[in-house]
């Protein structure tokens, strides 16, 4: 994969007349990198269908784009093919539980708007009776390539001194397979991905333990190519349109009760005043689009991730911020 | 006009245009790449090799930390990757000595043990035995806590193998004076030398040091990781199929009247194996070993596949923590370049050395 991204890179022709909106269009279907599997944040459920918060974040473009949310494909990626395949245009966009940080930003990939924010968490067998960081000197932790978690471990060990003793595997089921072998004390990763492997591959998911790695948190934000502005903007609005729809109030079963609405903001959201999807190129009402056929934020976490869902996570940090939480939508003119 | 009629002028001339065309394509390759990558706003260069790595390696020879830099890294994963390759060759020839002499052997239960293990070994691919060989590791040992003790002092658990250990500079002191002992005596060389070799550690009051369980697992003493222990096992036994295939043809290609000679001689037939039989065999076993040493050293690669952090997995890391994939996997291209073809330089110097020389 990486090897052919290269190869990719060293022989595409340079010119690049193309922007990635017309790639698209002209393809009729989104290419979207999606993960392994990782059940609430993408992974095909048993009909072969993808599903996840990530996964509708997808579908939530392509219903901007082509007005269908089935126009999409899912391309499985590892942490580490995950931006090659980015960069070098094998995917339009990458929303994989990917941590915004300086380094990816800086190197060949714009990060739009987040829609997760997360900790970084450890999970232990419950018997051990650790619960904290500071209990965990010596612990042999289960870790995966190319993600930010190789270097939280490294910077937890080290501030702590606790003599962490790292595992590192290339694959997400090898990581996971040697940590409920037995082979590690503790597996780390994203809290929520944490619940997700707790709830869908323990035994018995009470047996175990789930806390903070750090005292940070990080924005799993969706991601496209550096340099094409445009497509930059359709997926952040997009993204936001999830976001602002729930601060309006406006979900997938009551849209048309907004048919008739005077409020001018949300006039111009759903694009019965025009001027907001033509300026991205795309269609005034793209928004009303996406919450028709996806759903708003609270619809989408709460069918993928929240209550609704085997994870059962609350909102926490990912509640708007009116009721407490990190989510800020933008404004919408 | 006459001189394009000459095949020799014309044969260069082709030659020539040809090494031109290839030199071309390089560099359009080498451009396009540069472009792109400037297009797609791709960092390239070299600068990052100093900036502190800051990622975790699981184990290694060379000592690590992630305040390194990483270059120290790469440095440390050729390390891991050179030790296992060493290490997997000189236990791949020593068993598949074994086995190929088995596959000879007039015995019909050792020449079928020899010949059903080449046949098991040889066709399952490597990165099967290496994954059995590791859920067998983690999943068949017990926890620490309950660890299996078959001889005192020696721990199996599903966190590796461990074993009772001396202090290095006494151990190695020992090793130098038993060695010394062993090639001053004439007769008795091997009990002179352990002799000397255990007088020297009592002397010195070395003590062993036997692993015992602290927190989560065994500290003190010698620890093989599960990731090494299958690593190893897997790599060996594999290769050992194929180096005991190559000896036992080498033995077969040496004409039957040899022995029968050796024989009439009244040579015992362990010495007619030795003096007469191996040094004829080596010159047709060398060329085919020298390939298989070279593919064992890039089997190592499949290392990452059970988590020991050979090279190709630091350059991995690498790649993702810094995103330069170009440079990294020019590094590993490198890398192994260098070694496969300093294998391959002594192996074709040992060969020369054991050729025939025609006077």
């Amino acid at each position: 994969m990486k090897y052919i991204a290269l190869a990719a890179v060293a022989f595409a022709a340079p010119a690049h007349a193309a922007t990635t909106l017309e790639t698209v269009t002209d393809r009729g279907r989104l290419i979207c990198g999606a993960s392994q599997g990782t059940v609430g944040f993408g992974a095909p459920d048993s009909d072969g269908t993808w599903r996840g918060l990530d996964i509708d974040t997808c579908r939530a473009v392509a219903v901007a784009v082509f007005g269908d949310k089935d126009a999409v494909d899912f391309v499985p990626l590892t942490g580490h093919q995950r931006i090659p395949a980015l960069q070098t245009g094998e995917i339009d966009i990458l929303p994989r539980t990917l941590t915004w940080t300086l380094q990816r930003d800086a190197n060949g990939i714009d990060f739009t708007s987040p829609n997760y924010y997360e900790f970084t968490g450890f999970m232990l067998p419950k018997e051990l009776g650790i619960t904290r960081v500071e209990d965990m000197a010596g612990a042999a932790v289960c870790v995966q390539t190319g993600s930010t978690t190789e270097v939280v471990v490294a910077d937890v060990s080290d501030k702590l001194d606790l003599g962490l003793e790292p595992v590192v595997f290339d694959n997400t089921s090898a990581t996971r397979q040697a940590f409920f072998s037995g082979r590690c004390d503790a597996l780390i990763t994203d809290a929520a991905a944490l619940a997700s492997v707790r709830a869908t591959q323990a035994e018995n998911p009470d047996d175990y333990v789930i806390f903070p790695a750090t005292d940070y948190m990080d924005a799993l934000t969706p991601a496209v190519r550096h340099g094409d502005n445009q497509w930059k903007d359709i997926v952040t609005w997009s993204i936001e349109a999830m976001k602002t729809a729930e601060l309006l109030g406006i979900t997938s079963q009551n849209l048309d009760t907004f048919a008739d609405s005077t409020d001018p903001r949300i006039r111009r959201f759903l694009g019965m005043d025009p001027g907001n999807g033509t300026s991205l190129g795309l269609q005034d009402d793209f928004a009303a689009n996406i919450i028709r056929e996806v759903g708003n934020y609270a619809e989408v976490f709460d069918r993928n991730v929240g209550k609704d869902s085997s994870l059962k996570l609350e909102r926490g940090a990912n509640a708007l911020y009116k009721d407490g939480g990190l989510m800020f939508p933008l404004t919408f003119q | 006009m006459r001189l394009l009629r000459d095949a020799r002028v014309r044969g260069g001339l082709i030659q020539i245009a040809l090494l031109a065309a290839v030199a071309c394509v390089i560099l359009w390759i080498a451009n396009n790449t540069a472009q792109n990558l400037s297009e797609r706003g791709i960092r390239t260069g070299w600068d990052f090799l100093d900036r502190p790595a800051r990622f975790p390696i699981s184990e290694s020879v060379l000592p690590y930390d992630p305040q390194d830099s990483f270059l120290w890294a790469y440095v440390v994963g050729l390390g891991n990757t050179l030790w296992i390759s060493a290490l997997a060759i000189f236990g791949a020839t020593v068993l598949g000595l074994g086995v190929g002499l088995a596959g000879r052997s007039s015995n019909p239960l050792l020449g079928g043990l020899g010949a059903g293990y080449v046949t098991v070994m040889r066709n399952l691919p490597l990165i099967v035995q290496l994954l059995f060989w590791y859920a067998l590791a983690t999943a068949a040992f017990p926890a620490p806590r309950a660890a299996w003790e078959p001889i005192p002092g020696v721990f199996l658990t599903q966190r590796g193998i461990f074993l009772p250990a001396l202090p290095a500079a006494q151990l190695a002191l020992a090793v130098a004076l038993g060695l010394v002992a062993a090639m001053l005596l004439r007769r008795w060389r091997a009990v002179g030398g352990v002799a000397v070799f255990a007088a020297t550690l009592i002397l010195t009051g070395a003590t062993v040091e036997v692993p015992e369980l602290r927190g989560f697992t065994f500290r003190g003493g010698i620890g093989l990781s599960p990731e090494f222990a299958a690593l190893m096992l897997g790599i060996i036994l594999y290769t050992a199929a194929f180096v005991g295939e190559i000896i036992r043809g080498g033995i077969d290609a040496v004409a039957k009247g040899q022995w029968e000679a050796g024989r009439a001689l009244g040579l015992t037939d362990r010495t007619t194996l030795r003096r007469i039989i191996l040094p004829q065999a080596l010159r047709v076993i060398i060329p085919p070993m020298t390939s298989q040493y070279l593919s064992t050293v890039k089997n190592t690669t499949l290392a990452l596949a059970v988590g020991y952090p050979e090279l190709g997995l630091v350059v991995n890391t690498v790649i993702n923590q810094t995103g330069q994939a170009i440079e990294s996997l020019l590094i590993l291209l490198g890398v192994f370049l260098t070694i496969s073809l300093s294998v391959s330089l002594l192996m074709n110097w040992y060969n020369a050395r054991m050729a025939i020389v025609v006077r």
